[in-house]
């Protein structure tokens, strides 16, 4: 008698082995594979939640209506919100509306003014685009603050580990712990980061400083005085989203000054703050999503 | 014996030699000079900070960072020389070995001075012991170094033990400086300390070569980690940094070699000849590598990496590529060493003008990163003179590497002075 695997036994046809394993394969995928060939929805087989079994049906937050209250009222209001939450369960996030930015640089010099900036320094610049040719010419404002990345390339170069992400989403520099050795200048994408080279615009008139560049900044709660040899001298600074006016409870210094309600602030956790509701409906973008530092400042196009 | 040829037998009888009173007076002369110069940019650095160099946020890295590329590469190249014959055994290098220790000894300080300089905080500089933060390129770079240093300094310190016991009894400062490094033993090593001295060399070059190798490609990925500038971001910039460390090592070690070692012998012509050949090899290399580097972003013309490097090589400093790095540093030293007959001049003035035009190198591979705007329209976003995307290393800046020079050039005539062997002069 041949072995082909097979053969008979009392007239009756045996499976073979390749034609048991075959068949054990085959039902051994087809169980597996059940949910997708009976039509059974995964959610049923692993019993979660069905249409049927919620007790009410979710409605969703109103859409913005600028005519009702001032966008800056509603949005310190969130602000007080959010700062009733523990710092961990805030998320705070920028909204800059594209169409609404006029480039007056507002935002820019109310930083400058918040901050105490030297300079040199710049936190909020507004990048001016002009396409097209006249009298087919458009104009684009876009105000560029610091992204406050959830996926930060410039807090793991710091050797002294002198940049950290806050719980609440903030990328804060500890002034007093920075070397000045400025690769997280160089590892930012977005040119958000500047150095603290120790000019004063007296510089030239006084060879010193001029009395208002004498007056402290209030960055990350602390009080700052810019002399030769200290921090913030010789140290990398940039956009911290006005903690310390947050702190106070008051909206960031940019999108308390912006006319032309162009930029919203507030807690990306919470879903009804005016700084998540802005976002429906319109086209969202973000500066360069493709490097995955995950910013956290979105623009409307 | 091998026959000289006609130009090594005058170079062994030049009427004017490295060593005779007009170019020691000349060299004084140069020295104090560039000292001098270097000493205002060392007050500069000191009093101001970084108020009167020209960098700024946009271009926050210029000369100083360059200049420590520069001096830790010929501090590994040199290291590695010194490796040919600890570790190679390659004979005809035995007596350059030591040489090779101490140059890369002190490039590394003047590698170290120079970016200890370019820090914002340079007292904060211990934090990155520390509170150092592991995920940071540069964090491991300065532990690398750190303990590079540490070992080449214990290397130095066994290589040179034995002649350094000899030279107790010569007079003047060489036989102070041996008193002072010896401490109280005055009895010569016996053999047995002189093997053990050999092993401890040994094990310390076999650690050393791993240990420099991750340092030197350590600097290159200090650059080539960081996403944010494309013409950084390649795999490619750790093997140009250690290919370069390797080139301008033994450019300079050749370089000195040929023009400053007092016995001009047979011995001494073939150490050259062997030194200025891996020289050529590894020129080729670089060669090569640098082909890489620009062809490959550059081939379709398009992308950031080519306008960077557009910029590089016919902007306002292509000079600085084609003159300096392609012509002064690469195409009039294959020359020499291809053409030159083995002439020892020939050699040596090759490694000297690759070992001095790595500078060019190092700016070449650092400034590109910075020549693009992160975003387009950010240079036109704000007006101020420290927000620019065009850099010329200032005079303070050009000075404070001039006192790094004059302080490296000093101690490497300090060192031949005081440590006979060095050069080959025994006191035995």
């Amino acid at each position: 008698m041949s072995d082909n695997g097979g053969g008979t036994d009392g007239g009756e046809k045996l499976m073979s082995r390749r034609d048991l394993l075959t068949a054990g394969l085959a039902l051994g995928v087809g169980f597996l594979t059940r949910e997708v060939w009976t039509g059974l929805p995964a959610q049923a087989a692993a019993n979660g939640p069905t249409v049927a079994g919620l007790a009410e049906i979710p409605v969703l937050a109103p859409p913005v209506d600028r005519w009702q209250e001032d966008v800056i009222v509603v949005m310190q209001r969130d602000l007080q919100r959010a700062l009733s939450k523990p710092v961990e369960k805030r998320h705070w996030g920028m909204v800059i509306d594209l169409q609404r930015c006029v480039g007056c640089q507002g935002c820019t010099i109310s930083c400058i003014n918040e901050n105490k900036l030297p300079p040199g320094v710049v936190y909020r610049p507004v990048i001016e685009r002009t396409s097209g040719t006249f009298p087919n010419v458009s104009k684009q404002f876009m105000p560029r603050p610091c992204m406050q990345c959830d996926n930060p390339p410039c807090v793991p170069v710091c050797p002294v580990g002198a940049t950290h992400k806050r719980p609440d989403g903030i990328v804060d520099i500890d002034y007093n712990a920075c070397i000045g050795c400025r690769i997280c200048i160089s590892a930012c994408p977005y040119g958000a980061r500047t150095f603290d080279w120790g000019e004063f615009y007296g510089d030239m008139v006084l060879g010193g400083p001029l009395p208002f560049e004498e007056v402290p900044s209030l960055e990350y709660g602390k009080v700052w005085v810019r002399e030769a040899g200290k921090s913030p001298i010789d140290n990398t600074r940039k956009c911290t989203f006005c903690i310390d006016r947050l702190q106070r409870g008051l909206l960031p210094a940019c999108t308390d000054t912006c006319f032309g309600r162009a930029t919203y602030f507030g807690d990306l956790n919470d879903p009804a703050a005016l700084v998540n509701r802005v976002r429906q409906n319109r086209e969202v973008n973000l500066l360069k999503p493709e490097m995955g530092t995950l910013p956290n400042v979105y623009y409307l196009l | 014996m091998e026959v000289g040829n006609l130009a090594d037998r005058r170079s062994s009888q030049l009427p004017v030699s490295p060593t005779s009173p007009p170019v020691v007076v000349a060299g004084v002369v140069v020295w104090l000079a560039l000292f001098g110069f270097g000493l205002a940019g060392l007050y500069d650095r000191l009093a101001f900070g970084a108020l009167n160099t020209s960098l700024g946020s946009y271009i926050p890295w210029g000369l100083w960072v360059s200049g420590y590329a520069w001096f830790s590469g010929l501090s590994s190249g040199c290291f590695f020389v010194s490796t040919l014959f600890y570790i190679f055994k390659v004979k005809q290098l035995q007596k350059v070995a030591p040489l090779a220790l101490v140059l890369a000894l002190i490039t590394l300080i003047m590698g170290l001075l120079t970016i200890g300089f370019d820090l914002g905080h340079m007292n904060r500089a211990y934090r990155v012991f520390l509170h150092p933060n592991f995920r940071s390129v540069m964090a491991w770079v300065v532990w690398l170094y750190t303990a590079y240093f540490v070992l080449v300094i214990f290397e130095t310190h066994f290589a040179l033990r034995a002649s350094l016991i000899h030279g107790r009894s010569l007079a003047g400062a060489a036989g102070a400086t041996a008193r002072l490094l010896t401490g109280g033993r005055r009895e010569p090593l016996t053999g047995e300390e002189i093997s053990r001295d050999n092993r401890k060399v040994r094990a310390l070059a076999w650690i050393g070569i791993p240990l420099a190798t991750v340092f030197t490609g350590g600097v290159g990925a200090e650059f080539a980690t960081v996403a944010a500038r494309d013409v950084w971001h390649t795999a490619l910039y750790p093997i140009l940094f250690l290919v370069g460390a390797c080139l301008s090592g033994v450019a300079l070690v050749t370089g000195l070699t040929a023009f400053f070692w007092p016995h001009r012998d047979d011995h001494w012509r073939m150490t050259v000849r062997l030194l200025g050949r891996i020289a050529l090899g590894l020129l080729l290399l670089e060669v090569l590598l640098t082909w890489a580097e620009l062809s490959i972003p550059m081939w379709f013309g398009v992308g950031q990496e080519y306008q960077e490097l557009h910029y590089l090589l016919f902007g306002p400093y292509g000079w600085v590529f084609w003159i300096v790095q392609m012509g002064l540093g690469t195409l009039i030293p294959l020359i020499l060493l291809v053409a030159g007959g083995g002439s020892c001049r020939a050699t040596g003035w090759a490694g000297i003008l690759v070992a001095v035009t790595f500078l060019a190198t190092r700016l070449n591979l650092v400034m590109p990163g910075f020549f693009s705007p992160e975003l387009s329209g950010l240079q036109y976003s704000y007006h101020d003179g420290r927000l620019l995307y065009s850099y010329v290393p200032s005079w303070p800046e050009w000075q404070l590497l001039a006192f790094v020079v004059a302080l490296g050039v000093a101690l490497y005539v300090i060192a031949v002075k005081t440590l006979p062997s060095l050069t080959g002069r025994d006191a035995a």
